[in-house]
């Protein structure tokens, strides 16, 4: 695929390093001279400077045969504009755009951007998900990701709170593999009885987490 | 009408300061020292804030106005608002200026009412060092000269 990156911040940096290692033909296009400079001795001539919204600029780096467009620079206006001309004047079918204010993502949706990427979003419903999920939290992945180890500490409201190993019914192959109380860490046999403020440790696979959040949190 | 201005530079300030007089004009700008443009004695609303904020636009009253411009230093900027303003919040009347005439070909196409000033005054240059011109549009320059120095 021929993606063209514009935008040559930290973002655009280490998405151009890894679509080259993952085999894409790439092109960072960098508006500053002295950054563009400075990638370039990095990472060769895949490193453009240019302004991106300019059309002259967009035709002599091929975005008529490009695949993607990301646009990741740190001004959602120039992002926006960036994946505008690319699709109404270069007829690029794809366009992916970072967005810093998270109000703008629904925006870009409406103005015909195809994809949305917000970082302040994204870490913002991790911690919203750890506020409401009675604390869990993944400990290792295993098998590429496919299994987790995932750690529960179980609140007062916890239905699995007074009720042993044995009466639990955990979605798939689901296994508790320990009981940490206290100092103290159990192994679970099945009438161990769980209390509130126990953090279970469960082995599960990562499709199934959240299953398990219903089972131990409600 | 109501019109809201995005951007209080050159154009910003003095398109505000003629329209006041007999319009609700509301300006908006990333940062209250550019409103010192305006005069002490202007009538109409300043808000400070970024115009492609809709929080921000919607403090300006964008819900009800009638006519939006978006003259900010930034082609981008102007082009976002714009198209927040008339896609967005349904402004009948949506005008922006856009320096780039690459950018204000796309846009002009896409249904924005764009003013690209680089192609205007250098097409209207054009036009007076080859004689295309009539006296009429000297004049009329001279009359827009003269509004902006009354105001």
């Amino acid at each position: 695929m021929y993606v063209i990156v514009v935008g040559g911040g930290n973002v655009g940096y280490y998405l151009t390093k890894d679509l080259i290692s993952a085999g894409h033909e790439v092109l960072l296009l960098e508006k500053d001279r002295a950054r563009s400079q400075r990638l370039t001795e990095e990472l060769g001539e895949v490193v453009q400077q240019g302004d991106g919204c300019e059309a002259r600029i967009m035709e002599e780096m091929g975005f008529a045969r490009a695949d993607v467009i990301v646009a990741a620079t740190g001004e959602d206006e120039d992002n926006l504009i960036v994946c505008q001309m690319a699709k109404q004047r270069f007829g690029v079918l794809r366009t992916i755009s970072r967005v810093n204010s998270p109000a703008n993502e629904a925006l870009f949706t409406q103005l015909g951007i195809d994809t949305t990427v917000s970082a302040t979003r994204l870490i913002f419903n991790l911690i919203e998900q750890e506020i409401e999920t009675d604390h869990l939290v993944p400990l290792a992945a295993l098998a590429r990701g496919n299994l987790e180890i995932v750690s529960i500490e179980l609140s007062e409201r916890s239905p699995v709170a007074g009720r042993s190993i044995g009466e639990i019914i955990l979605p798939g192959d689901a296994h508790i593999v320990a009981i940490l109380r206290g100092d103290r860490g159990l192994l679970p046999s099945p009438n161990a009885i769980l209390q509130a403020g126990d953090t279970v440790l469960t082995l599960v696979k990562q499709d199934q987490e959240p299953q398990l959040h219903g089972v131990f949190s409600g | 009408m109501k019109v809201v201005i995005v951007g209080c530079g050159r154009v910003g300030s003095t398109l505000a300061r003629m329209l006041v007089e007999r319009h609700e004009v509301i300006v908006v700008d990333r940062t209250s020292e550019s409103f010192r443009r305006l005069g002490p004695k202007f009538k109409g609303l300043k808000v400070v804030g970024p115009g492609t904020d809709m929080d921000v636009l919607r403090r300006a009253g964008i819900e009800g106005a009638d006519v939006f411009v978006s003259v900010t230093d930034g082609d981008n900027r102007n082009i976002m608002a714009a198209q927040i303003a008339k896609r967005i919040f349904g402004v009948p009347q949506v005008f922006t200026r856009i320096y780039d005439p690459s950018r204000a070909a796309v846009y002009a196409e896409m249904g924005i009412q764009t003013l690209c000033t680089t192609a205007t005054a250098a097409g209207l240059f054009c036009d007076l060092v080859e004689g295309r011109r009539p006296d009429t549009v000297l004049d009329q320059l001279q009359s827009y000269l003269d509004a902006a120095q009354k105001v």
